[in-house]
């Protein structure tokens, strides 16, 4: 159990999220370019970290579907910025593969029809150094 | 020396759980002047107030200190329980152990310290009291209220029914405020102008109360029970005595081209207009901005048409100065501009509107006649989308933090009337929560649901998206579903937060009464003075003190009359003694209290001073204690130490500073 809190509390570091400011609109989700794609839709981020199962996020399809595009960072009324949870789970992701966040090489092997451009380009800004 | 005696309250649990009150108590017995000290569970109660009377007198206590909760709450009661025991009610004063200190601290030893400190502070400063008399000042028998919407008509109606005197001022032709630009009104659905019509009528006709329309209140001075007010009365360029009404001037003004305000600029009017057909008073007047005899000297046509010979193109503005005992504000509110909402394409489409834009598109009197159609090519719709909560309840910068309480309400009577007067119309909702507390409010709105098929989806829409077919791509989110929504719309309505008039920051200013961080007035309680602005004389009526539908603006209208017709009836005012004076031997004419005082109390002389036997002409502040509401900017202001204020002298706040340093 503490491992996963310091999960939790990870996620809100990194992201810099308070998730008690949702109001549970749902502007993010009506917001999400990649909505249908997801298990675990955008306000669900937020609940999801309410509730201390970083676990599931980071085993989530969302994970890597999530476009950073921050189109729910943009749009919420709270500011809360959900992409910014995702974006952070992805990160303890990365994180414990060490410092190679990810290499040119690790590419074609990921390349799926079904990744959208877009999320390969964010994660090279975001995961090399 | 003064014989001081202090009275420690336990409030309950209130104060003593977290202060040893005994303790505070027996501290004060060192203090300087103090021969008598005592803790007691409630010090506001008859018992508390009894023993303070028989110490006062068995003691011969020439002053007290009572260390309980905020003097907003009791300063009054101890004051007037000293008088009935033979004290001046001035040598009382208040430590105020509740508010500033066991409420806000939780560790018992620290909070007892500071609740001493306090203590000392309240002791140091009535060794340095005197008795003090409150003098008396006069009630004008007038009451001024600023906007004719429904709160300020409601309010003056009651205050001339009592019998006295009201003006009201309204910045726009007509009285009648928003409540005139509705369709129909929940929770009864009856027709808006239905009901306001007779009550604007009645408080036209009645003998007690005076209408400034298109007017503004430019200057306030005095204070309560004596306020003097200038109103510019603007130029009409109509003779109101003259004017029959007829409505031809415009008919044939040939300057048709302005956007018209009641309307919400949907559609144009004449640049002779009365805003809507049953203004008060049914006098139009000339926008000088769009008339081309005053932009370009031709025209003429509304002189040459008027069988009255009422246009008056020389009017000028007239400035009227009235004497008022009570002011009430009521000059409600507007909605939000959506600039920040692009993602809802207000300004891309003329088909997504305001609810506001969709009361004038319902109204027979407004620019589609009342026909349900879009305003861009005039087409019936099929599809319509409501999003709720645009711009309430943000906590980014883009909008506003409050709920602002009657969307909800005005939405579902929206979907309903649409569902009820053209039923092959689909209508959507999208909703955060449905918030509908209030007598047969949410009975209103499960018929929405119920009787009339109105769609509710819990979630919010992300962004519309004007198609090239005209058609509005609605993205929104079905919460309980857990689905994202793409819906075609014709129509997209978003219900706007309001927010209060932004004039209320002049008007604010120019009466010293105070405005919350969202422009709304404030209170003098939130609770137990609702009606009532901090500053005395300054009453509130309608939205300009936070967000209402009519029912409650018409109840809080009525309580605010009630507090002005509580002013009026009194023939004399107690003034407050606490004022400015100036020490004519330390005054050196400087002119820069004058320049701080909010109240215009102070002025100048030129007098002969004796200065420790030298004679000089000097000029120095004189003070007028009716004026001076004893706010002390002066005081701080006076470089040469002169000004100082009664019952606040600077050598009292100094001891009650040192006290605190011992
Ligand atoms: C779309 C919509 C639908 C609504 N539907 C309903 C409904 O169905 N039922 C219901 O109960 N409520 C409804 N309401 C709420 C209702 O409109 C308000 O409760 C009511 O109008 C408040 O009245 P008021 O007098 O406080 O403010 P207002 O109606 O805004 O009147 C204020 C007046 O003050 C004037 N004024 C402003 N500043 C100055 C100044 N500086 N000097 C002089 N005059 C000034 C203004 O011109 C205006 O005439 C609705 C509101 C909206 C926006
Ligand atoms: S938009 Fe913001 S407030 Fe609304 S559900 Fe998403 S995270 Fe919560
Ligand atoms: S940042 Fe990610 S979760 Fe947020 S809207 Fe874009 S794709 Fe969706
Ligand atoms: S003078 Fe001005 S108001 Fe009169 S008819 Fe001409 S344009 Fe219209
Ligand atoms: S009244 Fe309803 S629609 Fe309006 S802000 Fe409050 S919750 Fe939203």
């Amino acid at each position: 159990m503490s491992t996963l809190n310091n999960q939790t509390e990870q996620v809100k570091e990194i992201s810099g999220v308070n998730p008690l400011k949702c109001m549970k609109c749902g502007k993010c989700s009506a917001s999400c370019p990649s909505f249908n794609e997801m298990d675990i839709k955008p306000h669900q981020f937020v609940s999801y970290v309410q509730n201390e199962d970083i676990e599931a996020l980071v085993n989530s399809k969302s994970l890597w579907k999530c476009l950073s595009c921050f189109a729910c960072v943009e749009r919420c009324p709270r500011d809360v910025k959900p992409g910014k949870l995702i974006d952070a789970a992805r990160q303890i992701v990365i994180r414990q593969k060490g410092q190679d966040y990810l290499s040119p090489n690790e590419i074609p092997e990921l390349l799926d029809p079904e990744i959208p451009q877009q999320l390969l380009v964010s994660a090279f800004r975001r995961y090399r150094r | 020396m003064q014989r001081i005696g202090v009275f420690v309250c336990h409030c309950g649990t209130n104060i003593a759980a977290t202060v040893d009150v005994a303790k505070v108590a027996e501290m004060a017995l060192n203090e300087q002047g103090v021969v008598h000290a005592e803790d007691y569970q409630y010090m506001c109660s008859e018992a508390g107030q009894a023993k303070i009377q028989a110490a006062i007198k068995e003691k011969n206590l020439t002053g007290i200190v009572v260390c309980s909760c905020s003097p907003r709450m009791h300063e009054t009661t101890f004051r007037e329980a000293a008088e009935r025991a033979g004290l001046n009610p001035y040598m009382v004063e208040i430590a105020n152990i509740r508010e500033h200190c066991s409420w806000i601290h939780k560790d018992v030893e620290e909070a007892t310290k500071k609740a001493v400190i306090l203590m000392r502070a309240a002791v140091a400063k009535v060794n340095l009291n005197a008795p003090l008399k409150p003098g008396e000042s006069r009630v004008t028998k007038r009451a001024l209220v600023i906007g004719g919407g429904i709160a300020g008509i409601q309010t003056a109606l009651d205050i001339a029914d009592a019998g006295y005197k009201v003006d009201i001022v309204e910045k726009t032709p007509s009285i009648g405020g928003r409540m005139s630009q509705l369709d129909k009104t929940f929770p009864t659905l009856d027709c808006s102008a239905c009901i306001l019509t007779p009550k604007m009528v009645e408080v036209n006709k009645h003998e007690n109360v005076t209408i400034y329309t298109y007017s503004e209140v430019e200057k306030v001075s005095g204070f309560v029970g004596d306020f003097t007010v200038d109103i510019r009365k603007k130029a009409r360029s109509v003779d109101m005595d003259k004017c029959t009404g007829c409505g031809v001037c415009q008919e044939k003004c040939p300057s048709k081209k302005t956007l018209s305000e009641f309307n919400r600029g949907l559609n144009t009017r004449s640049a002779i207009y009365t805003p809507f057909a049953q203004a008060i008073p049914n006098v139009p007047v000339i926008d000088r901005d769009s008339c081309m005899k005053f932009q370009t000297g031709k025209c003429g046509v509304c002189s040459k048409v008027c069988q009255a010979g009422a246009i008056d193109y020389e009017q000028q503005d007239e400035i009227i100065t009235e004497k008022y005992g009570a002011i009430v504000v009521a000059t409600g509110f507007d909605m939000i501009k959506l600039d920040n909402y692009d993602e809802y394409a207000y300004s891309q489409s003329p088909d997504v509107i305001t609810s506001l834009e969709l009361e004038r598109v319902m109204n027979a009197a407004g620019p589609t006649k009342g026909h349900l159609e879009r305003l861009s090519d005039g087409k019936a719709p099929k599809e319509m989308v409501f999003i709720q909560c645009v711009g309430s309840r943000c906590s980014d910068d883009r909008g506003k933090s409050y709920c602002s309480k009657i969307c909800c309400m005005y939405t579902a009577k929206h979907a309903m009337l649409i569902r009820d007067k053209y039923p092959d119309v689909n209508v959507t909702v999208f909703y955060i929560d449905v918030r509908t507390p209030g007598k047969n409010f949410d009975e209103f709105y499960r018929r929405a649901v119920e009787d009339y098929g109105v769609n509710y989806i819990k979630g919010q829409v992300g962004k519309v998206i004007p198609q090239p077919d005209g058609k509005l791509l609605v993205r929104g989110v079905d919460l309980i579903d857990n689905k994202q929504i793409l819906k075609e719309a014709d129509m997209v309505v978003l219900a706007a937060a309001i927010e209060p008039n932004p004039d209320v920051r002049k008007i604010a200013t120019m009466l010293t009464a105070s405005i919350d961080t969202n422009n709304f007035l404030t209170e003098a309680h939130a609770k137990l003075r609702p009606v009532e602005s901090p500053t005395a004389g300054i009453f509130l009526s309608g939205v300009c003190q936070g967000p209402k539908d009519i029912p409650e603006t018409v109840s809080q209208a009525g309580a605010a009359a009630v507090k002005a017709i509580g002013l009026l009836a009194k023939d004399k005012l107690m003034t407050n003694p606490c004022t400015a004076h100036s020490d004519e031997l330390m005054c050196n004419g400087c002119s820069q209290c004058a320049n701080v005082c909010p109240y215009g109390a102070i002025s100048y002389e030129v007098k002969e001073i004796n200065d420790h036997g030298v004679r000089e002409t000097r000029r120095v502040a004189v003070v007028n204690n009716a004026l001076c509401q004893g706010c002390g900017a002066c005081t701080v202001t006076c470089p040469s130490g002169a000004m100082d204020l009664q019952g606040f002298s600077n050598r009292q706040i100094l001891a009650e500073v040192d006290a605190i340093c011992r």
